[in-house]
């Protein structure tokens, strides 16, 4: 359980945070300049608030009503920077058990050949940070802060500085991380398609505050928190099982509580559970069953809300079986539809992303 | 044994004096060197020019000035010189500490300015990332700081060499020009210039001196580039 409540003023910009977290990957989301980093960079101990308190697991980091401060070195919190910053005089050997080094030996949970493993960087073992491409360079350093055995790991936009390609080579191995290791992880994002892979919950930034924090499915169907920008990605975000693959037609069957939609097929195994988001773009509403229809992903449900986004647009927020599924349809729309709150309707999905890439997840 | 280039005894021993002398100055002066250059690049304090200007003035003033100043304060009867001599059992007047000193005190400047350069481009990125990694500011300066700052700390110990192979005035006027105690290769070859039939050791010596500082430059050069290949990975 992570637990922060800190203000810091510099210059104009003020920082006021509060929020409690106990997921396992909650992500920190929000538009440049809203505070991120300056939160994360607390919560590390590398800045230090004005005032306010920070507890991980019930252990005092920061509390500056009692004076406390520890420093970043005491805090046995790892931080992977969006800069990778491994030190350029040791090998990728030598900077893994950097900080293995300083933890203490009774607290020393993380192997060494697993965390390489995990990572795939035994063929790096020899080499040193300059030769190292980006993806390269970011998987050693989550393997770094890593093998600090630390209780909780700060992941400040460890993939802005990659292209598409190098993104997706990276996020299976933050998967594997948050599923298969047991450290709390708070990840730095402004993008809706990495959040929405990643995240178990969701703390928004906005301007310095805390605009809302909860379930990622909860907050990314929440169309109206998300940055003017990326508003266009934000929609449902549904955990769902892989139940079968057909050969012809190259689809594979995606099954949850809401029922089941096909999707290209994807590598993944039989009854394993897989992402996916409806962006809300691409999802429309229907008052009766669609027949003739191109689209195969029809949904049944209940019209829970209707939100009104701009003077001619509604969030339809429908209900099935107790999962929101948010479409962005227009006020004509809404009127001639005769739209009414706990209506039966029909969602209509375009398409399904699967993953940021919307082709394949993480196959190993 | 030194008849190969043909060097008197007090040549050869100016030389290995000198040596001696350079050697001792550069190694002593380098713990504080470091410390100096890490206050002048980190430090935010008042009275920071006050000490900057306080490290350089030794590059500015005439060595005889310097030289003298010695003289008052670590002589027989200087402040220091007694304290020295009370507590540490060191002497320096007329000894070849004395002229280990003047060599510290001459090439002082050129160390910290050389070591203060590459601390200044140490990433400080890099030592916050160490410290998150468990690494107290001892553990970071130790593991992180000083390996960067390595190729600036050789080279300011071999400007500092250098300075203390050549240094002259200060020296002659602290220690005088004892040959076997503090006759140093500089004060070696002005005496032998001022005898009539001098030349000729004098001119052997300049090789000699000529040698050392090419062979200084040389092994700092390859060192450094050692260094460099080394960070760039291999």
């Amino acid at each position: 359980m992570l637990s922060v409540d800190v203000t810091r003023r510099v210059g104009d910009f003020t920082l006021q945070a509060a929020f409690e977290t106990a997921g396992r990957l909650t992500a920190l989301f929000g538009a440049s300049g809203s505070g991120k980093t300056t939160l994360v960079n607390l919560i590390a101990g590398l800045v230090r608030p004005d005032s306010g308190r920070i507890t991980v697991d019930g252990r005092t980091l920061t509390d500056t009503s009692s004076r406390i401060v520890l420093p970043a070195s005491r805090r046995r919190i790892g931080y992977v920077f969006q800069d990778a910053r491994l030190f350029p005089h040791l090998t990728v050997a030598q900077n893994l058990r950097y900080g293995r080094f300083f933890a203490p030996r009774g607290e020393r949970y993380a192997e060494f050949d697993t965390v390489v493993e995990l990572l795939g960087i035994g063929p790096l073992l020899g080499r040193r940070p300059e030769r190292l491409s980006g993806g390269e360079k970011q998987r050693v350093a989550i393997g770094r802060a890593l093998l600090a055995s630390p209780r909780l790991i700060l992941m400040d936009e460890p993939l802005a500085s990659l292209d598409e390609a190098r993104k997706s080579e990276i996020l299976p191995y933050v998967e594997r991380l948050r599923d298969e290791a047991a450290i709390p992880i708070v990840y730095v994002s402004h993008s809706v398609a990495e959040v929405s892979r990643l995240a178990t919950d969701v703390v928004v930034m906005r301007e310095g505050e805390v605009a809302a924090a909860g379930p990622a499915s909860a907050i990314l169907s929440r169309l109206d928190l998300l940055p003017a920008d990326e508003m266009g990605e934000g929609g449902a975000v549904l955990d769902m099982r892989v139940s079968g693959h057909d050969q012809v037609f190259g689809v594979s069957r995606l099954r949850s509580a809401v029922g089941e939609i096909l999707v290209p097929r994807i590598a993944a195994n039989l009854g394993t559970t897989i992402r996916v988001r409806l962006r809300a773009r691409d999802v429309m509403v229907a008052t009766e069953k669609p027949v003739g229809l191109s689209a195969q992903n029809v949904l049944a449900g209940t019209l829970a809300e209707l939100e009104p986004v701009t003077d001619n647009l509604f969030d339809a927020r429908v209900d099935c079986a107790g999962e929101i599924i948010v479409a962005r349809i227009t006020k004509l729309s809404a009127v001639r539809l005769q739209l009414e709150l706990g209506q039966r309707v029909f969602v209509v999905v375009k398409t399904v992303s699967v993953g940021p890439t919307g082709s394949t997840a993480a196959g190993s | 044994m030194t008849d190969w280039i043909g060097l008197g005894p007090d040549e050869w021993s100016a030389v290995k004096l000198s040596l001696r002398i350079a050697f001792w100055a550069t190694l002593a002066s380098l713990p504080f060197g470091i410390l100096v250059a890490l206050v002048l690049a980190r430090g935010r304090f008042p009275g920071r020019i006050l000490l900057d200007g306080l490290v350089h003035l030794p590059l500015i003033m005439p060595p005889v000035v310097t030289g003298y100043l010695l003289l008052l304060s670590f002589g027989a009867k200087g402040p220091a010189g007694v304290f020295f001599a009370d507590y540490l059992g060191i002497t320096f007047s007329f000894r070849w500490t004395g002229a280990a000193l003047a060599c510290a005190v001459m090439g002082f400047p050129l160390m910290v300015r050389a070591i203060r350069l590459s601390l200044e481009a140490v990433d400080r990125k890099l030592e916050a990332a160490a410290s998150t990694l468990g690494a107290s500011r001892i553990w970071v300066f130790a593991t992180v700081t000083l390996p960067l700052a390595l190729p600036g700390i050789l080279a300011g110990m071999i400007l500092a060499f250098a300075k203390a192979m050549g240094e002259f005035g200060a020296t002659i006027t602290f220690v005088s020009n004892i040959p076997g105690e503090t006759q140093t290769l500089p004060t070696a070859i002005y005496t032998f210039l001022q005898v009539p039939g001098g030349e000729s050791a004098a001119i052997r010596l300049t090789v000699i001196s000529i040698a050392i500082s090419m062979a200084a430059l040389i092994g700092s050069e390859l060192l450094a580039r050692r260094l460099a290949r080394r960070m760039e990975g291999a």
